[in-house]
């Protein structure tokens, strides 16, 4: 369904992206890892029209994304929940949802957009029930669920996640991955950009790992779980324990 | 605002314009009230681009100017009828506001600030050095007075009618913009254009629409102007007016449309009343926007709801 290949890209004249390519099939969610400053960011943003300057081949249902604003590539159908969640404050919960159905809108959808909103609401309750506050008023998990309602209000077939579960609590950030795996069950396609390497990888069904702007690993989600490397750099484990263990 | 409360207080404002235009009969109220109405036409427009989508402009003069010289050019050198000139004054801002505005509000920030400075300051300087047709910088006189059936509308009753019900109107209409998709999207890009950009709005578009926007509320101010006064110079459409208008949406409050009426009320009522200090005039005019900055710093309309809502949770 997407597919990268040899994607370099960065900020003025800073590459960040030193040649990447990746690849998600329909249905799957693919996680993609490193630590702070690899590149994971600037990836998702390059797939969804924000980075202004990139080289290499971003092709979506086999059409190229190079060239293409943001509005078109939402029309394509890839949604983005960015980091940080970026949800407009001042404005109610509602508004904030029905901005994100702004191109149906204009096509005149009413009714699916009513529909969508339900589905919304069903899928996070917590935003039905604080619907007409603004939405700075929310905790950080109800806006990390406002951003990723917002983005299916666009009814995405893809759904670009960037670090969803950043500064959340243990509980709220089990639930955001429930409802991954929810609409996964669903049809949705993922690509999950995670700092929790540990979560990210044991919901996906392969998963990536991203170092200073190159690929280093890849594979499926289980067999990356296990691999030493990984274990050492992104899941925290004691470095010891490693080191006595191999001897 | 919700439907309700939109008609309500649509109907209120309707009244209070009906109540005023028969109840003040003193020449020099009507025509203060005039200029009100003028100013927030200014203030709404302004407002529209700065409040809501975050876009400053400090050359709006600009397109006051070019529906003032536009519908004077044409009523008086062309002999067209001002209802001829009337939509091709304000199509002629529109586009040329697109036209400016696509490349200028690529800016942002202090050098969108710079960029609009520009566009403002040639105007100024067309409508002052173009004398075979702007009569430079003494002025164009004897523009005509706008006609509906055989009732002639100048400064006075008529004139203040005219420039109220344009108001009333305008304030509907943004109403009913601010609460749709749209207005929606104003907002988004007044926050943040990469998160409206990520929901699908196509932001160097939409600013450049609500330029454009603003600019045809701008031009009809003017040409109301042009009309109502019959005398137009370029000194009213220098960059202290661009001033105005900013300090208007600001104390008024941003994003708020009827905080529009109050600062541009306020804008215009201040000096009238500031004569007592004769000499130290400015210096007084200066020392109240301050204050109202520093104490109101949502401006006057957010700063008053304010205060009514903690008087209410007191008692």
């Amino acid at each position: 369904m997407l597919t990268i290949r040899n994607l370099r890209g960065g900020y003025g004249r800073i590459e960040v992206l030193h040649g990447v390519s990746l690849s998600v099939r329909r249905g799957e969610v693919v996680a993609l890892v490193g630590a702070n400053g690899a590149g994971k960011s600037t990836l998702l943003k390059a797939v969804s029209g924000l980075l202004p300057q990139w080289t290499g081949e971003v092709l979506f249902d086999g059409r190229p994304l190079q060239g293409k604003k943001p509005p078109e590539i939402v029309a394509l159908g890839v949604g983005l929940v960015p980091e940080g969640r970026w949800i407009f404050p001042p404005m109610s919960v509602v508004d904030n949802l029905r901005l994100g159905a702004y191109l149906r809108l204009r096509r005149g959808d009413h009714k699916g957009v009513e529909e969508e909103l339900e589905r919304v609401y069903e899928l996070f309750p917590i935003l039905a029930e604080r619907r007409r506050q603004p939405a700075g008023i929310l905790s950080g998990g109800e806006q990390q669920m406002l951003a990723m309602g917002r983005a299916l209000m666009t009814r995405p077939r893809m759904l670009l996640l960037d670090e969803p579960t950043t500064g959340l609590a243990p509980l709220l950030v089990e639930k955001i991955f429930q409802i991954i795996a929810r609409l996964r069950d669903e049809s949705l396609t993922f690509l999950l950009v995670e700092q929790n390497a540990q979560g990210a990888l044991a919901l996906a069904d392969r998963g990536y790992v991203l170092e200073t702007g190159r690929m280093v690993l890849q594979g499926r989600a289980r067999e990356l779980l296990e691999d030493q490397e990984v274990k050492r750099a992104y899941l925290g484990r004691d470095y010891k324990e490693f080191v006595e263990g191999r001897v | 605002m919700t439907g309700k409360r939109r008609l309500w207080a649509t109907t209120a404002f309707a009244g209070a314009i009906a109540v005023a235009s028969m109840a003040v009969s003193n020449a020099y109220h009507q025509q203060l009230l005039t200029v009100i109405g003028i100013h927030t036409l200014l203030a709404l427009g302004l407002n529209m681009l700065m409040g809501y989508a975050g876009q400053i402009s400090l050359g709006h003069a600009a397109f006051y100017g070019l529906g003032a010289y536009g519908t004077g050019i044409l009523t008086t050198h062309y002999g067209w009828s001002p209802w001829a000139a009337f939509p091709l004054v304000l199509v002629a801002a529109g586009a040329v506001a697109y036209v400016i505005g696509r490349p200028t509000l690529k800016l942002s920030g202090y050098y969108l600030a710079m960029g609009t400075l520009g566009l403002g300051i040639i105007g100024h300087v067309i409508f002052r050095e173009w004398d075979s047709m702007t009569g430079g910088a003494s002025g164009m006189v004897g523009i005509p007075p706008l006609q509906v059936g055989g009732t002639v509308l100048s400064l006075g009753r008529s004139g203040m009618i005219l420039v109220w019900v344009v108001v009333l109107m305008a304030f509907f209409f943004c109403d009913r913009l601010v609460d749709s998709r749209i207005g929606r999207a104003l907002r988004a890009l007044g926050d943040s254009q990469g998160a409206a950009a990520a929901c699908g709005v196509d932001t160097g578009r939409l600013k450049a629409v609500i330029f454009s926007f603003s600019a045809v509320l701008t031009a009809l101010a003017g040409f109301l102007y042009a009309h109502l006064v019959g005398f137009i110079s370029p000194s009213s459409f220098d960059f202290l007016m661009s001033i105005r208008m900013v300090t208007m949406v600001v104390i008024g409050g941003m994003a708020s449309i009827y905080g529009s009426l109050f600062g541009a009320s306020v804008i215009t009522l201040l000096p009238e009343w500031l004569h007592v200090f004769s000499d130290y005039e400015m210096m007084v005019y200066g020392l109240v926007l301050m204050l109202v900055m520093i104490f109101l710093p949502q401006g006057l309309t957010r700063g008053v709801l304010d205060a009514l809502e903690g008087v209410k949770s007191e008692s």
